[in-house]
């Protein structure tokens, strides 16, 4: 028998805001325990939390953004529980009116064009960072109350690649969005995956399988890999899948339970009676709509179209907005798209994750880049020297005329130093020179790279080329 | 109002609010909660056929505050105010399932 997974994702995104989402303490991360704190934040009684507007503002921006309707009226309701990272004791969350509904997310999946829909996406507060000792819990509470959406996603998809690719979606759509920066290494992006399998044409869903908070895209898919296999392979022997909520040990490379349905929680959930709904007028919407900014995949198809870019260089240059909005700003001051391009993706990219660095730290900037180009263009330089001019630009900062002056990078095209350099390489090399002359055409690339060698690569390729054949044709 | 009719299970309420609760207090307080579900209870009796259901009596809405910084508390009154403390943080009895 075949089987078929069903995987859905409920994805909690921190929004970029600068102070929290009930009370005004500082969002801040890696900051001293427990600095960034107040009676709202740390459940004091009596005190009253307010709500953030530009947290209500982000969460409907991430809302149109992901094509879901926004909800004209929305509230809150306590989640009660007890566990330290929560001092009140309950979270506030939207239990049945979220701020959005619906939505879907498109994405390419291995070749194939895939829509991914939501359910919905609903604001709440974030829970303290706990950190585990021997005997005990330490926490900090700088965390606590910051604002969190969560994005649920409606059980469609079927495979690790397609939860991937629609995280990975969601990820780009909230940093152009500017909604969050969605790093994962400091948990403001992370993902509860529900798995289930059934044999292939049964139509109700098989028992879910949820595992909890995974911010690593290669855990999720190790995970989502390792639940299919686990699954399929319980039913074939006989078996019935519980449903309960597992942990992944990505040291063993497996799941594990944490709590089976019969010791589910009971989160009791009732209206918070200290917040007042939120209506959301259509002006505002409005409003906020018009603020978007463009999104990646039209970025990608006006790339393609208007600058004549490959579709996987505008597919890498779109990838992320910094450097979209950077090729964007160098484009300004050439029309060598290509080149540019070019530049960003060798260069720019290798020397960027080498230091460790973001292109908005880079001392090329956009216009530098651009004279760069135009150099090359211009026959002055050689793309093998300009990359040299890039790279002591991107380590020491400078004019590229000036470097190119310094290191004596210029090109040299002029006829009576190729002359001597052409002259030598025939007479040091017959076999080759022979050859060429019996019909092997591709004998003068030996010849050129003599030339090249002889120059120390500053002889221009085409001036050569152009010598050594009326030399070697004549 | 279905826990009214079927009588509330105290034991499991006391357990979800962590209150510890001796068998003859459970059967004073089943009583007495009973009552006062059976008090509430009343409301069904009202025909609310088309009326929305509200969160709130008054209707206030978009209470928002400025996403601009306000004071926090003292790091110091923070820690003193916990039973326990470590190295800045809040120190509870160890914790693994969440």
């Amino acid at each position: 028998m075949k089987y078929e997974a069903t995987i859905g994702l409920e994805t909690h995104v921190m929004q970029k805001t600068n102070t929290k989402m009930f009370c005004s303490c500082k969002c801040e991360y890696g900051a001293e325990p427990n600095i960034h704190v107040c009676p709202v934040c740390l459940g004091y009684p009596g005190a009253l939390p307010v709500m953030n507007e530009k947290a209500i503002e982000l969460c409907c921006k991430a809302g149109m953004l992901l094509g879901c309707e926004i909800n004209p009226y929305s509230k809150w309701d306590r989640k009660n529980y007890f566990y330290p990272d929560m001092a009140k004791n309950y979270q506030i969350t939207q239990a049945d009116e979220p701020l959005c509904l619906g939505g879907q997310v498109t994405v390419e999946v291995e070749g194939e064009m895939k829509t991914f829909t939501l359910e919905r996406i609903h604001q709440e507060e974030n829970a303290a960072k706990n950190t585990h000792i021997a005997g005990a819990s330490l926490v900090d509470y700088n965390r606590a109350g910051t604002a969190l959406m969560e994005i649920v996603s409606n059980p469609c998809m079927s495979s690790a690649a397609d939860a991937l690719a629609y995280m990975a979606a969601v990820k780009q759509i909230m940093q152009y969005g500017g909604i969050s920066n969605c790093d994962q290494e400091k948990g403001q992006m992370r993902s509860d995956v529900n798995v289930s399998v059934r044999p292939v044409g049964q139509k109700e869903l098989g028992s879910k399988v949820e595992i909890k908070n995974m911010n690593s895209f290669a855990f999720i898919k190790e995970a989502i890999e390792y639940e299919i296999d686990r699954q399929t392979a319980l039913i074939e022997s006989g078996g019935s899948v519980v449903q309960e909520t597992r942990g992944y040990d990505p040291d063993r490379g497996e799941t594990f339970t944490q709590r089976t349905k019969e010791n589910a929680h009971d989160y009791r959930y009732f209206p918070e009676p200290d917040l007042m709904p939120v209506k959301v007028a259509a002006e505002q919407l409005e409003q906020w709509r018009s603020e978007l900014p463009e999104m990646p995949a039209p970025r990608r198809d006006r790339y393609v179209a208007e600058l004549g870019l490959p579709e996987y260089d505008a597919g890498v240059l779109t990838a992320d907005k910094a450097t979209a909005d950077w090729f964007e700003r160098a484009m300004l001051h050439t029309k060598n798209a290509k080149a540019v391009s070019n530049f960003i993706m060798g260069e720019m990219m290798r020397l960027l994750s080498e230091q460790d660095m973001i292109i908005s730290e880079s001392k090329v900037t956009p216009e530098k880049l651009a004279e760069i180009i135009a150099l090359i263009d211009a026959k002055t330089i050689s793309t093998g020297a300009g990359k040299q001019v890039f790279e002591a630009i991107f380590n020491e900062g400078g004019e590229p005329k000036a470097i190119i002056e310094a290191k004596g990078l210029a090109q040299v095209s002029d006829d009576s130093a190729l002359d001597g350099w052409a002259d030598e390489a025939i007479a040091n090399n017959p076999k080759p020179v022979e050859e060429y002359k019996a019909g092997n055409a591709a004998s003068i690339n030996f010849l050129m790279g003599q030339v090249m060698k002889a120059s120390r690569g500053k002889a221009n390729p085409g001036a050569v080329m152009q010598m050594l054949k009326q030399k070697l044709d004549a | 109002m279905s826990e009214a009719n079927e009588g509330m299970d105290v034991g499991y309420v006391a357990h979800l609010a962590r209150i510890d609760l001796t068998s003859e207090e459970t059967a004073l307080f089943q009583g007495q909660l009973n009552q006062v579900l059976q008090y509430v209870e009343q409301l069904n009796e009202l025909d609310v056929e088309g009326v929305e259901p509200m969160a709130h009596a008054i209707p206030v809405y978009n209470v928002l505050r400025k996403d601009e910084l306000g004071l926090s508390l003292d790091h110091a009154d923070v820690v003193a105010n916990a039973p326990s403390s470590s190295d800045g943080h809040i120190r509870v009895p160890k914790i693994i399932d969440q």
